[in-house]
């Protein structure tokens, strides 16, 4: 039997971004933000781009925030997405105030700009992926 | 206007989008010879060559043994589809140095015959890096990223799909004036190849809403050169000198609170027409890069042709056709979008400038004067590098 293809997962080692996927597997979405000069960070980092002293903290997210902007994709070589297309893939604004790219889980027809959005999880070995509902 | 620096001497477009065999480099080689012959100069003037390493690893070492010619001057910026107007930028910047006298930019690519899926195909990868690993589980294909800027475009300005297609139509429309537009995308397999209308570009099918197919530029083979020289080699040229009247470079990576429907051009733009001393208003011909009719809406707003979110209400008007008042001509060689796009496309708006001011295009604009070539690369929603020459003839 053949194994249907699987989502691709951050690759490792990768010391910026463990932390963010190690806390992923208890559900915590984590952000940055420097002890020094409170600038919200992420992607993760180990240095902070706003001051040259920073101390960056990893904190937990409520997960909640809006959509910045969409895309329905309907066409992807991937093996994976391949299966998955129509899917929707959005760019997240979280009330803590960083941005990141996420997958929304919902129709195509039921999302629009500056929707509410809340994160869910998928779970994987290790890790889990967050994707983004509709509230 | 300021005393340009450096001059356009050759340009050369390999005229096939399905290369019959040949390699990256072999097509680079032919394109340099054919426009070091159109400058008058040959392989031993060549003493600065610039390279964007897309036909291989670390050509900074490799490429001038490839052609044979001795350079003081090894410059590898590798930053996607705009590498080549950076590479003028630096090439103007290296000779007003003096530093150079005959700089060389050289594209070869076989897209196409490869069979690579560059819109919708897995990203290529290089290894971890941080921000993949944010993005990576996604399936965020080449083309999504371009549409999440079409749809908050959209949401932000009240642009319609109809605006955004007629940028296809007008630049479907000047590849057919363009005989090597039209035999490729035959060649490459495009069964309708006529004019097309904005019905036929809403009704091909959506990729990544807002983005329909003949919104997204082609994948074929291809290739070019362009050399660049100091006003003391402009002088004894064979074709009238394109000067290179201002420069700007910038790379925009939009993170919270940055509005992804301005690009980088805002700031590459300004510097360039700032030290061409021109206003975007004078411009007669503007190649901009068309990865997809977002990228040359957004970028037409950012460099000054259109004040931000009427965009689309130049694209409806008709003044980017090259024989309309109203705006610059927009990609009278057909552009990525109908004429090549082999992955990178920049250095062609490079040639198709410097033919429009020699008087040698397809869909010319009689008496052309001033023309912009505008850079994009990498990807417009998520981090891209922008750059802009500013050109003109005595």
């Amino acid at each position: 039997m053949t194994e249907s293809p699987r989502r691709p997962l951050p690759q490792f080692p990768e010391p910026d971004t463990e932390a963010f996927w190690a806390a992923t597997a208890g559900h915590r979405l984590t952000y940055q933000v420097c002890r020094e000069c409170g600038q919200v960070v992420f992607y993760p980092r180990r240095h902070c781009p706003g001051c040259l002293h920073g101390r960056l903290e990893q904190r937990d997210s409520a997960g909640r925030g809006t959509v910045y902007t969409f895309t329905v994709i309907r066409q992807n070589g991937h093996p994976y997405f391949r299966t998955r297309v129509p899917y929707l893939v959005g760019v997240i604004d979280l009330d803590e105030g960083f941005r990141m790219v996420a997958e929304i889980d919902a129709a195509p027809d039921a999302v629009h700009v500056d929707q509410r959005v809340a994160v869910g999880w998928e779970d994987h070995e290790g890790l889990s992926v967050p994707v983004f509902r509709p509230e | 206007m300021a005393p340009a620096a450096a001059a356009i001497a050759g340009i050369h477009e390999f005229p096939g989008r399905v290369a019959g065999g040949l390699s990256p480099l072999q097509i680079k080689a032919e394109c340099a010879a054919k426009a070091l012959e159109d400058a008058g100069l040959t392989w031993a003037d060549v003493d600065a060559v610039y390279d964007a390493s897309e036909a291989g690893p670390m050509q900074g070492l490799t490429i001038a043994e490839y052609f044979g010619v001795t350079p003081r001057v090894v410059d590898t910026t590798a930053v996607g589809g705009s590498s080549y107007e950076f590479h003028a930028a630096h090439a103007a910047r290296d000779i007003a140095a003096g530093q150079a006298s005959v700089a060389l930019l050289t594209y070869g690519s076989t897209a196409h015959s490869e069979s690579r899926a560059i819109g919708t195909g897995p990203r290529p990868s290089a290894g971890p890096h941080p921000a993949y690993n944010l993005e990576r589980p996604y399936g965020l294909t080449l083309i999504g990223n371009y549409a999440l800027v079409a749809r908050r475009h959209m949401a932000q300005y009240g642009t319609t799909p109809e605006q955004l297609a007629e940028i296809a139509v007008i630049t479907r429309r000047h590849a057919t004036r363009n005989p090597q537009a039209v035999a490729g995308l035959a060649d490459i397999g495009i069964r309708k190849h006529g004019e097309i209308t904005v019905d036929d570009v809403l009704g091909s099918r959506l990729i990544a809403d807002p983005l329909h197919l003949l919104e997204c530029c082609i994948v074929s083979d291809g290739g070019g050169a362009v050399v660049i020289v100091s006003p003391a080699v402009a002088t004894g040229i064979r074709r009238p000198p394109v000067w290179i009247l201002g420069t700007g470079e910038a790379v925009g990576y939009p993170g919270y609170g940055a509005d992804i429907t301005t690009t980088a051009a805002v700031r590459s733009g300004t510097e360039a027409f700032g030290r061409a001393g021109v206003r975007p208003g004078e411009i007669d011909i503007a190649m901009i890069y068309d990865s997809f009719t977002i990228t040359v809406l957004t970028i037409l707003e950012d460099l000054g042709f259109a004040k931000k979110g009427e965009g689309g209400a130049l694209a409806a008007s008709g003044g980017l056709a090259f024989d309309q008042p109203g705006g610059p001509a927009l990609n009278t060689d057909g552009g990525g979008l109908s004429s090549n796009h082999p992955g990178m496309r920049g250095i062609f708006l490079l040639i198709e400038a410097t033919r429009q001011l020699r008087g040698e295009s397809t869909a010319q604009v009689p008496s052309a004067r001033l023309a912009v070539a505008h850079g994009n690369g990498g990807l417009l929603g998520t981090r891209h590098a922008a750059a802009t020459i500013v050109l003109g003839r005595d």
